[in-house]
């Protein structure tokens, strides 16, 4: 019987050389939900994203992924697994010598044998579902910023895949262009019936389209919960985070012997 | 300064396994690319599209420099010529200098610097702005789909560039030595035909500019595709992309001539 959980992740560590990002992370992703992974820039949140998708094994502990534990796939299986992942990168990351039309319908030609008319009436329809379908001629040089995210997120969803993944979907947007994507996000998880994650820094939209938050600091989750939990949390680099606080346990400065010294002042008039 | 010294042989040591590093990765990437080719010819029009930026779209600035070399060496071969009373050996001098090292080096050269400057930048900038990354996640192996086609893309379109390059500088060579001139047009066709060896020269001189053509398009991917992830890193890639695969050509051409023509 299939687990509740789409992704379970283990006691995972992750290094880059000998750098460690990730140390002892637990984490489940029900299905059907949906959960944003939230922490500062670099405490390794896409490095997540990149060991659910497979395209980084963790050092140590496992990442289970719709019951396959990702280390014991051959490169075979992880394409396989790919193909019903979708994910929106955090600047779109769209295919510049391609139509918006050629975009959506890339993995569609890649993966399936489908006749050209179907697969424009498919393409259509993803275009459609981001409100973009009078839009298929562009390039990406062309399109905004929100457009093009809207674009990522139809070709994300291209062949309706189990899980989607957002790196940063709200990252550089206007109020009303974060709002559409943040309300896409959630739509389109509950028609597809699939599952999805967020990795972001942006509290306020996640707070109101998300089922579950995880926050990370440092490379260790360090607290979790549902949006109302977050908002009345305690835990003081949450409240920092969630109130975007200046004075907290999260330093302004980046780590240094001192001003004073650097300045080379004695430290007397610093 | 003992600290300095251990610090420098260090630093040496450091350069020596990167380097050495990078040429394992680069011979990696080759033999990847060679093994992931399968794509590029079940699609072929994926190769025909590669075919059309590094090869159409480089005719111009082979045709207009095939030209001028061919002028030029009509001009300086009929200059020493004439001293021995050889005008009549121009067409000779102009084809055979074409078609065994101008054509396939020069050709090669332009290449380098059009094409191949061409692919690094675009590869390097389809990795920092995680186009790469993304056909990966759509489980799509970039190797067989982005890298594979440009590679057969530029070795299919080398020889035939190296050939218009030297048919061009052979009309160039008529253009000057015929018709400004006034080299018997007989003899300057007919010698040609009689010293034009199919095999020795045509063969060898196509041999060349494959060997070229791999060369080239395999340091301008594999700069593309190891390209730090930033504007900065993908200047320099493109730098190292025409430096490399110039000096690349110019030492295959010598190795190759020695090997062709050791019984001249």
């Amino acid at each position: 019987m299939a687990s509740d959980n789409l992704i379970q992740i283990r006691d995972v560590n992750f290094s880059y050389d000998v750098r460690p990002i990730l140390k002892g992370i637990n984490m489940n992703i029900p299905r059907g939900k949906v959960v944003a992974i939230m922490g500062l820039s670099g405490c390794g949140k896409t490095t997540l994203l990149r060991l659910i998708g497979g395209q980084i094994m963790p050092t140590s502990g496992q990442v289970v992924v719709d019951g396959q534990v990702t280390t014991d796939l051959d490169s075979e299986g992880i394409y396989a697994l790919r193909r019903r992942m979708g994910m929106l990168f955090q600047f779109g990351a769209l295919f510049t010598d391609m139509t918006v039309f050629d975009n959506v319908a890339f993995q569609m030609r890649e993966h399936t044998d489908l006749p050209e008319e179907l697969i424009r009436d498919l393409v259509m329809m993803k275009l459609h579902a981001v409100g973009l379908h009078a839009a298929r001629d562009l390039r990406p040089a062309e399109l905004s910023g929100g457009m093009a995210r809207r674009v990522a997120l139809a070709r994300a969803i291209a062949l309706d895949p189990m899980l989607i993944m957002y790196d940063e979907p709200f990252t550089g947007l206007d109020p009303i262009a974060m709002s559409v994507i943040g309300n896409l996000v959630r739509k389109l998880n509950d028609a597809l019936g699939a599952t999805s994650i967020i990795v972001t820094h942006d509290v306020q939209e996640s707070l109101q389209i998300v089922d579950y938050i995880y926050f990370m600091a440092d490379g260790v989750v360090i607290a979790e919960g549902t949006p109302n939990d977050i908002r009345k949390s305690d835990t003081a680099f949450v409240h920092q985070f969630v109130h975007g606080e200046i004075d907290g346990p999260m330093a302004y400065h980046y780590p240094a012997p001192g001003y004073a010294e650097d300045m080379k002042v004695g430290g007397a008039h610093a | 300064m003992l600290e300095r010294s251990i610090a420098a042989v260090r630093g040496i040591g450091h350069r020596v396994v990167d380097g050495v590093w990078r040429l394992g990765y680069a011979a990696r990437f080759f033999l990847a690319t060679i093994l992931h080719s399968g794509v590029s010819f079940r699609r072929f029009q994926l190769t025909i599209k590669e075919i059309y930026f590094s090869g159409v779209l480089s005719l111009i600035i082979i045709l207009v420099s095939g030209l001028f070399v061919g002028m030029v060496l009509g001009l300086q071969g009929y200059q020493t010529l004439q001293k021995y009373g050889s005008e009549s050996a121009l067409g000779t001098l102009v084809a055979l200098s074409l078609v065994r090292e101008l054509g396939p080096v020069l050709a090669a050269l332009l290449f380098a610097s059009r094409a191949g400057s061409a692919i690094t930048a675009e590869i390097g900038l389809m990795k920092a702005t995680e186009q790469l990354s993304a056909m990966e996640m759509m489980a799509v192996d970039p190797i067989a789909r982005v890298v594979a086609p440009r590679f057969w893309g530029g070795v299919i379109s080398m020889p035939l560039l190296a050939a218009m390059f030297s048919a061009i500088g052979v009309f160039g060579g008529y253009l000057v030595g015929v018709v400004l001139i006034g080299v018997d047009e007989g003899q300057f066709w007919a010698q040609m035909q009689a010293a034009v060896d199919f095999r020795e020269d045509i063969i060898n001189g196509v041999i060349k500019s494959v060997v070229f053509g791999v060369a080239v398009t395999a340091i301008a991917l594999f700069e593309g595709y190891d390209a730090p992830p930033t504007a900065e890193g993908v200047s320099h890639a493109t730098t190292r992309t025409v430096v490399t695969s110039s000096l690349a050509v110019l030492a295959l051409d010598f190795m190759l001539t020695a090997f062709m023509f050791q019984g001249i």
